[in-house]
């Protein structure tokens, strides 16, 4: 019975006995030691996903209750780093939603082109897939010289991934199919070089880049951009956070400025939805207006 | 009890299953419906129109924190795990599990330990066995399991792995189980509550 076992650990949640009130008080007080000893705020994050990934730190630390790791993580610094890496991590890829690429390319870069320097933030870049993937298309565009870009994480590990380049080998392939449906002119293994089961990606990709931690719960905006992007990364946010953080976008976004968020994510349900207007119909691309 | 929420998990096969599931529906179904079909990562709002020739309750693509609304069907989004708090859906981008995203596993799992008793799981054809472990924790809270009998299904692998981690489950052709989930006490909340 090998294979219900590994679907058993794989649901990531407590027993059907736990009761849901007590876990809900369990999590929160988690979070507030977290916050009170450590400084991270995770205390607005959404709740479904949140629950999900303590449950899977519980299992990985053989624990059996969230104040179980609530005693481990407040005693034990390395046991917060792992916890830290589950909370923050996102897994993502090169040109992901291949078509919200080729309409950053045709949309937004002729807007681009009409600056004699452009700034750009990453808002939670993650191991930074998004960030190589948009240099990419400045590069091809020409663009990549007067652009600076900030790319930006909370978690200092995952800035370390980014700003070493290298990807797995084995995505290569998923990376080129998206790559050439996202309207790449180039053949994309100029942009790497295989060793072991990696790729490297050009190191001149990123000589324009600044990969730096900032935390968008508690830190403040730190330049204006003509674009911010910040994809898949507010889903984990609960609504009232989202508003907060969209806030911060506002602000650090000059006016015209552009904002890109993920397929499934919208203005709809924050108080900022009248100061954008919508510039491709299909991808959320959004560009202020007021 | 009364039902807040149903959650159809399926895979191969799936397109033509949710069309007559949904299709044996009445117009006034108040329960909001969930579909979770596993397809190809870059495939986006087909399905949703696909589906919507086939009912008259509303066929909606789920966005991050869309309020869950009675009287609508929700299509999980390729490329994302669904999950649910009360009231409304959550997003996440974690790894696939068991090689899919979305997985069914993940969603029933959220469903059941959000909705407890007032769940209901059908789990349909499909060629793996994703969904399994998902409907027993349904069961296993108190709501409803449902699969397709296997004989009836394009694959029977997702039906048969379904009841063989719930003995227990209603077993019934699909027509049956459209039948049954037409005649549910609903919560009168679940109309209110988010309308």
């Amino acid at each position: 019975m090998a294979l219900p076992l590994t679907a058993e650990r794989s649901l990531a949640g407590p027993p059907v006995s736990y009761d849901s009130g007590l876990e809900r008080i369990e999590i929160e007080l988690l979070l507030e030691g977290i916050y009170r000893q450590y400084g991270f705020d995770f205390r607005s994050y959404a709740y479904a996903s949140i629950r999900r990934r303590l449950w899977k730190r519980v299992q990985s630390e053989r624990l059996s209750s969230i104040s179980d790791l609530q005693a481990l993580v407040l005693h034990d610094g390395a046991a917060m780093e792992r916890l830290l890496l589950d909370l923050s991590v996102s897994v993502t890829a090169m040109f992901r939603d291949p078509p919200f690429y080729r309409a950053f390319r045709d949309v937004v870069l002729p807007h681009l082109r009409t600056y004699p320097f452009v700034r750009i933030w990453h808002a939670g870049c993650s191991s930074g897939e998004e960030v190589y993937s948009t240099a990419i298309v400045l590069e091809e565009a020409g663009l990549l010289d007067r652009t600076r870009i900030y790319a930006t994480d909370i978690n200092e590990a995952v800035l370390h991934r980014a700003r070493a380049g290298i990807f797995p080998l084995s995505r290569m392939q998923e990376y080129t199919e998206n790559y050439i449906r996202a309207g790449g002119t180039r053949s994309f293994s100029e942009y790497y070089t295989a060793k072991y089961d990696g790729a490297l990606f050009s190191p001149s990709l990123t000589r324009n880049t600044v990969f730096s931690p900032h935390n968008l719960v508690t830190d403040r905006s730190f330049s204006e951009f003509h674009v911010v992007f910040c994809r898949n990364v507010l889903i984990y946010f609960d609504r009232e956070l989202q508003n907060r953080v969209h806030a911060l976008f506002y602000e650090s976004l000059v006016t015209f400025g552009i904002l890109a968020l993920g397929s499934k994510e919208s203005l709809r349900f924050s108080q900022y939805e009248d100061c954008y207007e919508r510039l491709d119909p299909k991808e959320k691309l959004f560009r202020k207006v007021r | 009890m009364a039902y807040e929420i149903v959650v159809v998990g399926t895979s191969w096969g799936g397109l033509a299953a949710i069309r007559q599931l949904i299709g044996g529906l009445p117009p006034a179904f108040a329960v909001p419906i969930v579909v979770v079909q596993h397809r190809h990562k870059n495939s986006d709002h087909l399905l949703t129109s696909l589906l919507q020739d086939h009912t008259p309750l509303c066929v909606c693509d789920v966005e991050d924190k869309a309020p869950i609304v009675g009287g609508n069907i929700y299509v999980a989004p390729a490329d994302y795990h669904l999950l649910v708090e009360h009231g409304q859906f959550s997003l996440s981008t974690e790894e696939a599990v068991l090689f899919s995203r979305p997985s069914i596993d993940v969603t029933f799992t959220s469903v059941a330990d959000t909705y407890g008793p007032r769940a209901v799981g059908v789990i349909l054809t499909g060629a793996n066995g994703d969904g399994a472990q998902g409907l027993r924790r349904i069961f296993d809270r108190g709501g409803l399991a449902f699969v397709q009998r296997p004989d009836t299904a394009e694959s029977a692998t997702m039906p048969t792995a379904a009841i063989r981690a719930v003995p227990k489950a209603r077993v019934l052709t699909i027509p049956e189980i459209a039948a049954r989930l037409a005649s549910l006490p609903v919560a009168v909340a679940s109309r209110s509550a988010t309308s």
